[in-house]
């Protein structure tokens, strides 16, 4: 075990976009489709949800340079992997902010508890400029019961609210996600 | 799939968030320690590509965004290697994404500000899935190196970044390839984050004239490792949570 150590992260740098979601960065006509568009199809059982939210810098300016990827459960806890998924749910998503302000879009359905006390939650991941190892971390949902008993909200102590979306007056819900001061993301070591 | 944990990443040979010389770095490296916890369902499994995702030219950065009967202009380049995990385990159907500049070092990215000349037959992204024994290989252009805004006068060794996807979240890692005999890669201060040489050495991708093909192209070996399952030291790392 252990013969070979895990190849050194470099940073995703300011292009991820060319690579990861060509078609978005204006690079057309070499993939049909960018990857991780749709994470849960119209005939996906469960709420459907949006998230609204921005990735902010030390100084309070939003990132427009960032990538974010989703991994997330069906309404059932069941990951698309898994036996017994719904197969119209993905549960991975790549999303990138707005170009001008930042703000990233996710759309989906609400996961179910994948067990364990976990409560419903999306992973992501976070990439950009700037970032050396790419970041992951947990989106839960204001008011869901299993929060009290989430075994990471639990860890993350009197910093686990930064990793609650709240629902806006539209009822979508809003998640920003700070790299640094006062308001810093609990960031995981999985 | 396997449910064993992954053993866990080894941050000191990682590049830690916050390094001075890059820059970019100071207001976005979080400044709190990385909260450690168990792996679940969410850590352990991860979205699942299957080579039909993948298209007659996907690895073939030289023609992929080429007009018919024309190709990228550059040293054309066959970049192969494997994937393994930390156990040496060939890694198979994982998804590899390439990105990089052109030969001339200019990104085709409406925010990149190098005066180099956009080649209009090179897109710069490229994509494929590693067989059985975690093999790939590639074709492309060696990319240039460029100037880029951080100290007064930085160059980036020429470079190709990578993504992958192992079979779960946890595995996920965007890295950068150079190559052998660059002096820039000595200078770069993104190179500099990784703490170790023995880690960047293992970011320099060796000439391969076994693999080249005569009068084509030249070919560099990449190999790339991701996270490996270890049980045993997932078990002592939950003791001491």
């Amino acid at each position: 075990m252990g013969q070979l150590k895990e190849s050194p992260s470099q940073t995703a740098g300011p292009y991820v976009h060319i690579g990861c979601v060509p078609n978005f960065a204006e690079v057309t006509g070499v993939y049909p489709a960018d990857l991780g568009q749709v994470i849960a199809r119209d005939e996906a059982a469960g709420q459907r949800i949006t998230i609204k939210g921005r990735v902010i810098d030390g100084a309070g300016a939003p990132l427009l340079d960032a990538m974010i990827e989703v991994w997330h459960a069906d309404a059932n806890g069941v990951y698309a992997s898994q036996e017994g998924a719904d197969p119209h749910v993905a549960g991975f998503g790549r999303v990138a902010g707005d170009q001008d302000t930042g703000v990233f879009e996710i759309t989906t359905i609400k996961p179910g508890s994948i067990g364990d006390e976990h409560a419903p939650h999306l992973s992501l991941w976070i990439v950009a400029r700037g970032i050396n190892t790419g970041l992951h971390t947990r989106m839960y949902f204001a008011g869901d019961p299993l929060n009290a008993v989430d075994p990471v909200l639990l860890a993350a102590g009197d910093r686990a609210n930064t990793l609650i979306a709240h629902p806006d007056d539209g009822g979508d819900f809003v998640f920003d996600i700070h790299l640094q001061g006062p308001a810093e993301t609990v960031f995981l070591d999985m | 799939m396997s449910n064993t944990p992954f053993a866990p990443r080894d941050r000191g040979w990682h590049p830690p968030a916050f390094h001075e010389p890059y820059r970019s770095t100071h207001l976005r490296a979080p400044q709190q320690k990385l909260l450690k916890m168990p792996q679940s369902a969410s850590e352990l499994s991860g979205p699942v590509f299957g080579h039909d995702l993948i298209g007659e030219l996907d690895a073939d950065l030289i023609h992929n965004f080429a007009a018919s009967g024309e190709a990228a202009i550059g040293q054309r380049t066959i970049v192969h290697g494997r994937v393994l995990d930390e156990n040496g385990r060939g890694v198979p159907n994982c998804l590899v994404e390439v990105w990089q500049a052109n030969a001339g070092g200019r990104y085709r990215h409406k925010k990149e500000g190098y005066i180099a000349a956009l080649d209009p037959n090179f897109g710069g992204c490229g994509r494929f899935i590693t067989k059985e024994d975690g093999s790939y290989s590639f074709r492309t252009v060696k990319p240039g190196a460029y100037p880029w805004p951080n100290g007064p006068n930085d160059w980036r060794p020429a470079h190709i970044h990578f993504s992958l996807f192992g079979h779960a979240f946890a595995q996920r890692l965007i890295t950068q390839m150079y190559f052998e005999g660059d002096p820039l890669i000595d200078l770069c201060p993104i190179v500099g984050s990784i703490p170790s040489r023995e880690a960047v050495d293992r970011l320099i991708a060796p000439l391969d004239m076994e693999a080249t093909v005569p009068m084509d192209a030249r070919a560099y070996r990449f190999d790339i490792v991701l996270r490996g399952r270890d049980a045993a030291l997932f078990e002592h790392e939950q003791e001491g949570m």
